[in-house]
């Protein structure tokens, strides 16, 4: 899973991710105002500067706790590779996709 | 053959009304938590001890309940409700782990209250398995069985998990809290690497009692675990062990997640402050309120019945025949039967690490068919190791072959108990929040390099352990070859550790040298097992080569290419 | 904070005193243990009964030889992850005989509550807004016990109790 040189040349982005609280189900902040999640990272909202992803996340965060909808809310970085979003850390690409020793298991099974 | 009726208990703990009646009222209790976590009116923050309490905890892709298999026993019909479980609420599988338990990976918060309660329908629950609390206490996988056997040590265990549950001064506990027992000279419970360690033994007048380890344990600070008492005697079992988690409750530190485990403590006051402290509160607590009266004992011991074993000679013909007929089931017996306390029986294990496999997974289909087998082949009971197989302890020596049998037909007839395709992995990264490695693919792709059953018993014992962050789920301290996965920079690396050795001479692995990719991590354990063959004296372990020779050539081979 | 005895929300005989504040002379005070060490003699003659608050860090021994001038030991929970006041409170009835109240004060949840009176307590302070249900609800809820604790009258064995409600 080594990122290809290529990769590393694109801008690192941030998403917004967390478990949703009655089934744990990995979700991302969706794009808009109304704050709403969703559950496959191509539908997430991208952000390009630091401080507009520190402002969505407090306000995300804020929202998903209070409604007890979601816990562990966090940003993580990502680049767009060839159209594809690649999260920087190998645990947040599995997080997005699911485990690599059960591939027909996860978000990447339902694909 | 059935040796009993189906479903009937042999050498399992059998629960009463009063055991029952507790278990319905925890998965309420449970069923009352969530729903008031969900509502709001307990935060994530004062949920969060409550449901590890359950066993459940919150993973990379969704949550994961442990359930409890008390000291590894289960019955064949607890282990078809698992397989059901699995299939229902799952994704058909589920992952033995090296507490002896069993986790699944993709369970929803809101269906756990049911699942609670189809495991209490079947005398189980996930109490313990997980928070500040005394966990699951762990013991020999053979316990009952084995020949060199000295007091069983299900009785005792059985014994911890009553008085352990629900304890009302120790379920907030600095950190969590793990006790292993031994009732053989030998130890196949790496007692020396619990927070307590003990070893029940008898006097010479036949008496039990029992040797306490305390402070040993893995993780970012390895110990060997003290001995602080060589001799308690059974009536003052549960008061020297309450004597020990008050020190701990009280002094045990708190204010920094890494040093908060027993073997800080230990270290920190050192063994004779702490023993000291232990003796003073063991002086006060001794006596009657506490006190462990031989009719408690007898009544828990008859509890778990017996299976009713025939007269039996060892090595009866049919056996030795389709041993001398058959090679691979010759190899199976070489290596994965052991000898039984009982003439005429054997303990057999089943591997759950088919080459290129994952480590302890086993599917729901796997599940029942290992259960029918139990069934037909050991009383209806069977057992998880802490090396994440499955054994069937109480096998006829002339029905190993019909085991062994039905077992290859379904890929569960792997000759490695013991062996390098034997690995101990945690889940890693794969699964796990806590992970900076992923652990899994390492296993698989060490597995898959020695898949040769002849290769692996030419090498003979070499345990390898491999854990995915330093919370050494793995135990590969402990490991003749541990492996650690470290991030380095957002890549996975792998650090070997050689030497490390769970049983009765307890050593902690030495770093080799510097960590290295997984890849490079394969080529590694290659170049330690020629070095190894090319210098060991004849019956020599790797352990005891390695002694022999030092590290000096290990190191050389594997960083040669550096 | 509301206070929980027996199950349900009662008042408060009690009064918290801050260090520095005047101690009131002519009804049940609780002051910190570290004023009480500083200012022992001034409660010399109180009729009034005093209590003490105790951080959780201080243990049992720390207090023992001082107990006969409490009507109350008030024991901090900072975190109601911190269990150290189970066992302090333990100690103080096994070990030293206490006979006053036993208050768990700070951080604590109603899933605690039957642990708090087996170890000794005999009353705990909710949180604000806390639900007096769950405090009830937590003394019915579990009818079985494994080991011996200070609310067991008449043990079925050393493993065995039924707990009342």
């Amino acid at each position: 899973m080594a990122l290809s040189d290529k990769s590393r040349n694109e801008a690192v982005l941030k998403a917004i991710t967390a478990n949703r609280l009655r089934d744990g189900e990995v979700i991302f902040l969706a794009p808009g105002p109304g704050l709403g999640w969703v559950e496959r990272l191509d539908a997430a909202a991208l952000f390009e500067d630091a401080a507009a992803a520190e402002t969505a996340l407090a306000a995300a965060k804020t929202k998903a706790e209070g409604e007890q909808f979601a816990v562990d809310v966090y940003a993580f970085d990502l680049r767009v590779v060839d159209g594809q979003r690649v999260p920087v850390k190998t645990r947040e690409r599995i997080r997005a996709l699911g485990p690599t020793v059960r591939i027909d298991l996860g978000k990447q099974a339902a694909a | 053959m059935n040796h009993i009726a189906p479903g009937r208990n042999a050498g399992v703990y059998s629960y009463d009304d009063i055991d029952r009646r507790f278990v319905a009222e925890r998965v309420e209790q449970f069923r009352a938590q969530v729903e008031r976590r969900l509502s709001g009116e307990l935060t994530e923050d004062e949920f969060k001890p409550l449901r590890l309490m359950n066993g459940l905890y919150l993973q990379l892709h969704a949550y994961m309940l442990r359930i409890a298999v008390p000291y590894g026993v289960l019955t064949a019909r607890q282990l078809r409700k698992l397989a059901e479980i699995g299939r229902k609420y799952d994704k058909g599988y589920g992952h033995f782990t090296t507490r002896q338990n069993l986790q699944f990976n993709w369970i929803k918060l809101e269906d756990t209250p049911a699942i609670l309660h189809e495991l209490a329908e079947v005398d189980m629950h996930a109490l313990q398995t997980s928070g500040n609390c005394v966990r699951n206490v762990t013991t020999d996988q053979f316990v009952g069985a084995a020949r060199d056997e000295v007091v069983d040590g299900r009785v005792y265990a059985e014994i911890l998990r009553q008085w352990t549950t629900l304890h009302p001064e120790f379920t907030f506990l600095p950190r969590k809290f793990k006790i292993a027992i031994m009732g053989s000279d030998a130890d196949r419970a790496a007692i020396r690497v619990h927070d307590v360690g003990v070893f029940a033994k008898r006097n010479e007048r036949g008496e039990v009692g029992f040797t306490f380890y305390v402070g040993g344990g893995l993780g970012r600070s390895p110990f060997i675990g003290k001995l602080i008492r060589d001799w308690v005697p059974e009536e003052d079992f549960v008061a020297y062990l309450e004597a020990i988690l008050r020190v701990y409750n009280q002094y045990g530190r708190r204010d920094n997640i890494y040093k908060a485990r027993i073997k800080i403590l230990v270290h920190e006051l050192g063994q004779e402050k702490f023993t000291q402290e232990v003796e003073e509160e063991f002086a006060r607590l001794r006596g009657p309120k506490y006190r462990l009266a031989p009719e408690v004992v007898d009544e828990i011991r008859r509890r778990f019945g017996g299976p009713a074993y025939e007269t039996l000679t060892d090595e009866p013909e049919s056996f030795q025949a389709a041993k001398s007929a058959n090679p691979d089931f010759a190899r199976w017996v070489a290596v994965n039967v052991l000898a039984h306390k009982v003439p005429g029986y054997a303990a057999a294990t089943i591997s759950l690490k088919p080459a290129g496999g994952i480590p302890g997974d086993a599917t729901s289909e796997q599940m029942e068919l290992i259960a029918d087998l139990a069934d037909a082949h050991s009383f209806g009971e069977l057992r998880v190791s802490h090396a994440q197989n499955l054994v069937l302890a109480h096998v006829r020596q002339d029905e190993l072959f019909t085991l062994w049998t039905a077992l290859e037909a379904n890929g569960l007839g792997t000759p490695n108990a013991g062996l390098i395709g034997d690995i101990i992995a945690c889940p890693g990264l794969d699964y796990c929040a806590l992970a900076n490695a992923r652990s899994i693919p390492l296993a698989q792709a060490i597995s898959a390099r020695f898949a040769d059953p002849a290769r692996q018993q030419l090498i003979g014992e070499l345990g390898i352990k491999i854990s995915g962050c330093i919370n050494a789920c793995g135990h590969h301290h402990v490991g003749a070859i541990g492996i650690l996965g470290v991030d380095k920079k957002g890549e996975e690396f792998y650090q070997i550790t050689v030497g490390g050795d769970p049983t009765l001479t307890t050593a902690i692995g030495d770093i080799l040298g510097p960590a290295v990719t997984a890849d490079e991590t394969v080529d590694a354990i290659e170049a330690i097992v020629e070095v190894y063959l090319s210098n060991r004296h004849d019956g020599e372990r790797f352990i005891d080569t390695l002694k022999r020779v030092g590290h000096g050539p290990f190191k050389e081979r594997v960083y040669a290419a550096h | 904070m509301p206070l929980i005895k027996d199950g349900r929300i009662v008042e408060d005989d009690w009064v918290a005193v801050a260090d520095g504040e005047p101690v009131p002379a002519d009804r049940p005070a609780v002051v910190t243990f570290e004023r009480w060490q500083a200012e022992r003699a001034s409660f010399d003659g109180r009729n009034a009964a005093l209590g003490v608050r105790v951080k959780s860090g201080t243990l049992a021994p720390a207090i023992a030889p001082d107990l006969d001038r409490f009507a109350l030991v008030a024991i901090e929970f900072p975190k109601f992850r911190d269990g150290r006041g189970f066992s302090t409170a333990r100690e103080l009835r096994e070990r030293y005989g206490y006979g006053g109240e036993i208050r768990a004060v700070g951080h604590v949840i109603p899933d605690q509550y039957r642990f708090l009176l087996r170890t000794g307590f005999t009353s705990a302070e909710a949180p604000e807004n806390t639900n007096p249900e769950s405090w009830a609800h937590a003394l019915t809820e579990i009818t079985v016990a494994f080991q011996p604790s200070l609310d067991d009258p008449q043990p079925l064995s050393l493993l065995r109790r039924r707990l009342g409600s």
